[in-house]
């Protein structure tokens, strides 16, 4: 699979601060892909990059495999963080200007729109201003805009801020959809939840440094502990214990159970397979509970960002 | 891909669709117009006051020059003290008491005149009885001397110079009258023109900063084309509204005037008065001859071409400037530091155009003005009618371009970062900071 988005040895200062240092980073066709890191971080400034907002010191962007020009505008949609709309122009007039500044003619915009707003359900909200709108109402407008010209490449901030649940699941299943259909979509967030759930690739980035990038199963593989979450009943607790304990790495564990279960955390050294620990168990008590824990986004982040 | 016309249609529909433009547009000349009535009225009404001015001549000389005229009648007093004289002017409500001292010289009159009222006198009737009094005294006095008065009047002259250029055309005082007023239009358009739609320039920048749009539109348009379409799109809305201004205005003037059968005029400015100044001396029939004769010695042409490049020049200079303000800071109070150095050069370029290329258009600091690109627009626009030799008028424009087109480099670069910029307010160290990014 082929990479539509190629960033390479990107740097970028202001004046002393640097933004951005030496950062590279390889989308995959179709992939949705997380672009993390702490607030300050510098991905901002990548993704104003890749939209030809601000221009590189150093560093070159391709996007499917050509260099990046002005005739790739109209292959990227972005929905930045900080995003509004024009508040005493009219939906409709608005959408239509902002789809023909993408490139899109008058007649094909209209036709789109109307196609988008009897889908999402908001065709009578053409003729109303955006200050009439609430928040949410005007982040849907927002997100179709983004999406209407059919852009390959798709580059949303934070998209869910704003919306209700249910609002939140909408734009979420338009996002797989948008996938499926053949797009490309990078996501930046720090609600590592729907980096959890969407994500297939993700890049870390910390003080302008490109800390983490690969896969999302290959990193968790890279990070898992070998450690094993179980729940045993028994009747003598104490004893068992005491013998995991000497055999293994142990640690307290807590969850959920209905019974009177013992819980540990169950660390496995490199030679050991699950298997024996789970058929030793077995011989003790009753298994309830053996669940390999795997490290959540969430605690990649935040370990990967203190390490360094 | 050129989005240029896409985005100047977007500022131009909004900016005449807005309720508040449509309002100024409609409701400005009708403001300016009723004010204008308003103080004719007014003026027309002062003038019309009814005066009674009592006359005390101890002397008996000068009392026979006042002769009630129009809106002043003058009452002579006689054999009474000047107490007397104070009670009664009092009592019967008269505007004031004009009392000359008693006394047998000549010289000494002038210094023993004194006028008594309830408030203090207005400045143009003092002045009216001063003159009168001058007029007598000085007669008497050449009367004492053995002089005949008639002899003096017969032998005064009315001087008017006819003006004759080397190429035979004839000009005149209107000429340089007529000129005057082109010059200073054109000048006080531009300065007008600047301030009204640069201001909307500047908030129109902050308003796509405030609703957070900005980043979206530049993520497909360039900033500079977004920048030059603000300008032209905001621009033209002030030429629509000033072609409506114009005739709206010229209608209610129109009107007004046959209505109420107030002359405008009443309301005079300092310009009109040099006018009137300049006309004095010849006829009516003249003045209206010479002032078409003066309008056919303009150089038209040139007036018209040097107005159109100049004016855009001018204005494209300073909106530049005004859209990076715009981009510099989040919101209009922020604004005031940077748009004093603006307004500065612009400020100086009218008040040098009205104080001294009125009185000298081709001397130094006028021609040195018309050079430097910040002034160069207004003061040069001022100076042409005058004849302003056509190298000077290239070198100027050619100037103003260079500037121009530096300006709006500048202004870009600090509008592209300026506008993906929230929160604090700028200093200028940073603004420099920024053309480096």
């Amino acid at each position: 699979m082929s990479n539509i988005l190629e960033v390479q040895n990107v740097s970028k200062n202001f004046g002393s601060f640097t933004a951005l240092n030496k950062v590279s980073i390889s989308v995959p066709k179709g992939s949705i892909y997380g672009l993390l890191g702490p607030n300050g971080a510098g991905k901002t400034t990548l993704i104003r990059i890749v939209n030809q907002i601000t221009m590189p010191d150093s560093g070159q962007v391709f996007l499917d495999g050509a260099p990046l020009s002005g005739a790739h505008i109209k292959d990227i949609g972005y929905l930045p963080e900080e995003r509004g709309l024009y508040k005493s122009m009219k939906v409709g007039e608005q959408a239509l200007y902002l789809a023909q500044l993408k490139g899109l003619s008058h007649k094909e915009a209209k036709t789109r729109l109307k196609y988008w707003f009897e889908r999402l359900e908001i065709g009578d909200w053409w003729n109303k201003k955006i200050q009439e709108l609430s928040k949410g109402m005007a982040q849907k407008i927002q997100f179709v805009v983004t999406v209407l010209h059919q852009p390959k490449l798709l580059i949303f901030d934070e998209p869910f801020s704003g919306f209700d649940p249910i609002n939140a699941n909408l734009i979420k299943d338009e996002i797989l959809k948008l996938r499926e259909d053949g797009a490309t979509v990078i996501f930046s967030t720090h609600r590592m939840e729907s980096v959890e759930e969407l994500c297939d690739d993700i890049t870390l980035i910390h003080k302008s440094n490109k800390i983490l990038d690969g896969k999302l199963v290959d990193i968790k593989r890279q990070y898992k502990t070998n450690t094993f979450e179980v729940g045993i009943l028994t009747n003598q607790k104490g004893v068992l214990e005491q013998e995991l304990s000497r055999k293994f790495q142990t640690s307290e564990a807590s969850f959920k159970t209905l019974g009177d279960e013992l819980k540990l955390n169950i660390k496995l050294s490199d030679h050991e397979k699950p298997n024996d620990l789970l058929g030793y168990l077995c011989n003790q008590g009753q298994v309830s509970h053996f669940v390999e824990l795997i490290p959540s986004v969430n605690e990649i982040f935040i370990q990967t960002v203190k390490n360094h | 891909m050129n989005h240029l016309p896409l985005i100047i249609k977007r500022e131009y529909l909004t900016k005449v669709k807005n309720k508040s433009f449509i309002v100024m547009t409609i409701l400005s000349p009708i403001l300016v117009i009723v004010l204008i009535t308003v103080v004719a009225y007014l003026s027309q009404l002062n003038n019309d006051k009814q005066r009674t001015i009592c006359i005390l001549d101890e002397t008996g000389l000068v009392q026979d020059v006042f002769k009630s005229e129009d809106n002043t009648t003058y009452n002579r007093l006689e054999n009474m003290t000047l107490a007397d004289a104070k009670e009664l002017v009092k009592q019967t409500n008269a505007y004031g008491l004009l009392h000359v001292e008693g006394s047998n010289h000549l010289d000494s009159i002038s210094d023993h005149i004194k006028f008594y009222s309830e408030d203090s006198p207005s400045l143009t009737v003092i002045s009216n009885l001063e003159s009168k009094i001058d007029k007598k005294i000085e007669n008497l006095k050449l009367q004492e001397k053995g002089v005949d008065i008639a002899m003096i009047e017969a032998s005064k002259t009315n001087v008017n110079i006819e003006q004759e250029s080397f190429d035979g055309e004839k000009t005149s005082k209107i000429d340089s009258v007529v000129k005057l007023f082109f010059g200073s239009a054109a000048g006080y358009l531009l300065f007008m023109f600047i301030i009204i739609y640069g201001n909307m320039i500047m908030r129109s920048v902050i308003e796509e900063k405030t609703s957070r749009i900005i980043e979206v539109i530049i993520s497909s348009v360039k900033p500079m084309q977004l920048m030059l379409g603000k300008i032209i799109g905001t621009s033209l809305a002030g030429i629509t509204q000033f072609i409506i201004w114009l005739f709206i205005g010229g209608a209610l003037l129109f009107t007004v005037s046959i209505v109420f059968g107030i002359d405008t005029s009443q309301a005079q400015t300092p310009n009109q008065q040099m006018i009137e100044g300049a006309m004095q001396n010849s006829n009516i029939n003249m003045q209206i001859q010479d002032v078409y004769n003066s309008l056919h010695h303009l150089p038209m042409t040139n007036l018209i071409i040097a107005f159109l490049l100049f004016f855009i020049g001018g204005y494209l200079l300073y909106s530049s400037l005004y859209a990076a303000i715009g981009a510099a800071v989040d919101n209009e109070t922020d604004t005031q530091q940077f748009l004093l150095p603006v307004m500065m050069p612009l400020i100086l370029a009218v008040y040098i155009g009205f104080f001294t290329v009125i009185e000298d258009p081709h001397g130094t600091v006028s021609t040195v003005f018309s050079f430097i690109p910040l002034t160069s627009p207004v003061v040069m626009l001022m100076r042409i009618p005058f004849g302003v030799p056509m190298w000077q008028q290239v070198v100027s424009l050619l100037l103003l371009i260079g500037t121009f087109i530096f300006t709006v480099w500048f202004a870009a670069k600090i509008y592209r970062v300026g506008i993906l910029m929230y929160g604090k307010k700028p200093s200028y160290k940073e603004l420099i900071k920024w053309i480096k990014y």
